[in-house]
């Protein structure tokens, strides 16, 4: 039953997650638009959502220490849900090496954010669904 | 992974900028001190340096080191000053105030972009606690 409820919410949770991370992503490039040499990184949204759906959720690729005996310590390490991360081409490449067009990345930066609201409203109207049906009138 | 990354990223950024910016109001504000402890003022400059904070090398900006520019002074003729060589040639800090200046509009957009940042993370943030109000 638990299971079912996991599955049905798990489109939007993996979208959510994702849109955090390129969020993540477009937020290190903003900081770094006057860095010289820095090379700005994004990822192909739509194929990252897909291997995620195809392949598990990102948090299920922990990394371990490997242990060989009882009393070490099981530290683990979440990798990052993105697999590709990918270099920005750029439009006018500048003097200094640097790859950040700040339009771009605020364009960017606001449509995800405001992809990412509209994930969370999904989210919201799901449970919002679930929570009718589960109601005894 | 967090949310919470991202006010470290631009946090950093905004310290950076703002450090940037101190720089020039101090290149400005010396921009004819003749008399220092090494001479005539040099103008300085800030080198920026991304900060690898995860395997994927994302993370914020800081600065490295604040430089002094090496450009020669500027030589003015006034003899009668009291700081002037044996040529009567007078040593004036080689702050270029235009130079300057736009680097003062660069680190305020930048720290402006930075600011939206942060609002629109804390707004995305906030917007998902009311996932719960469903």
């Amino acid at each position: 039953m638990l299971d079912k409820l996991d599955n049905h919410l798990r489109f939007q949770q993996d979208a959510l997650n994702l849109r955090a991370e390129r969020q993540q992503v477009l937020a290190s490039n903003i900081a770094n638009a006057d860095t010289p040499n820095y090379l700005a990184r994004d990822f192909d949204f739509s194929a990252e959502l897909a291997r995620v759906i195809d392949n598990g959720r990102p948090g299920d690729r922990v990394m371990r220490l490997s242990t060989t005996s009882a009393r070490h310590l099981n530290a683990t390490q979440q990798t990052s849900g993105v697999s590709e991360l990918l270099y920005r081409v750029p439009d006018q490449p500048t003097l200094d090496g640097n790859t950040v067009d700040m339009d771009r990345e605020r364009a960017q930066f606001t449509d995800n954010a405001v992809r990412y609201q509209a994930s969370v409203s999904f989210l919201k109207s799901s449970l919002q669904k679930l929570k009718t049906a589960m109601q005894s009138e | 992974m967090s949310m919470f990354n991202i006010f470290d990223i631009s946090g950093s950024a905004l310290s950076a900028q703002s450090q940037r910016m101190n720089v020039t109001a101090s290149n400005l504000a010396n921009a004819d001190s003749v008399a220092g402890p090494n001479g005539a003022y040099r103008a300085k400059q800030v080198v920026f340096e991304a900060q690898g904070q995860d395997a994927q090398g994302l993370g914020g900006v800081r600065v490295t080191q604040v430089f002094e520019d090496q450009a020669p002074l500027r030589l003015e003729y006034r003899p009668d000053h009291p700081l002037a060589d044996a040529n009567g040639y007078v040593s004036l800090p080689n702050v270029e105030p235009v130079h300057e200046m736009v680097n003062m509009i660069a680190a305020s957009r930048s720290y402006q972009a930075n600011v939206e940042v942060m609002n629109t993370s804390k707004q995305m943030m906030l917007k998902t606690l009311t996932l719960g109000d469903a």
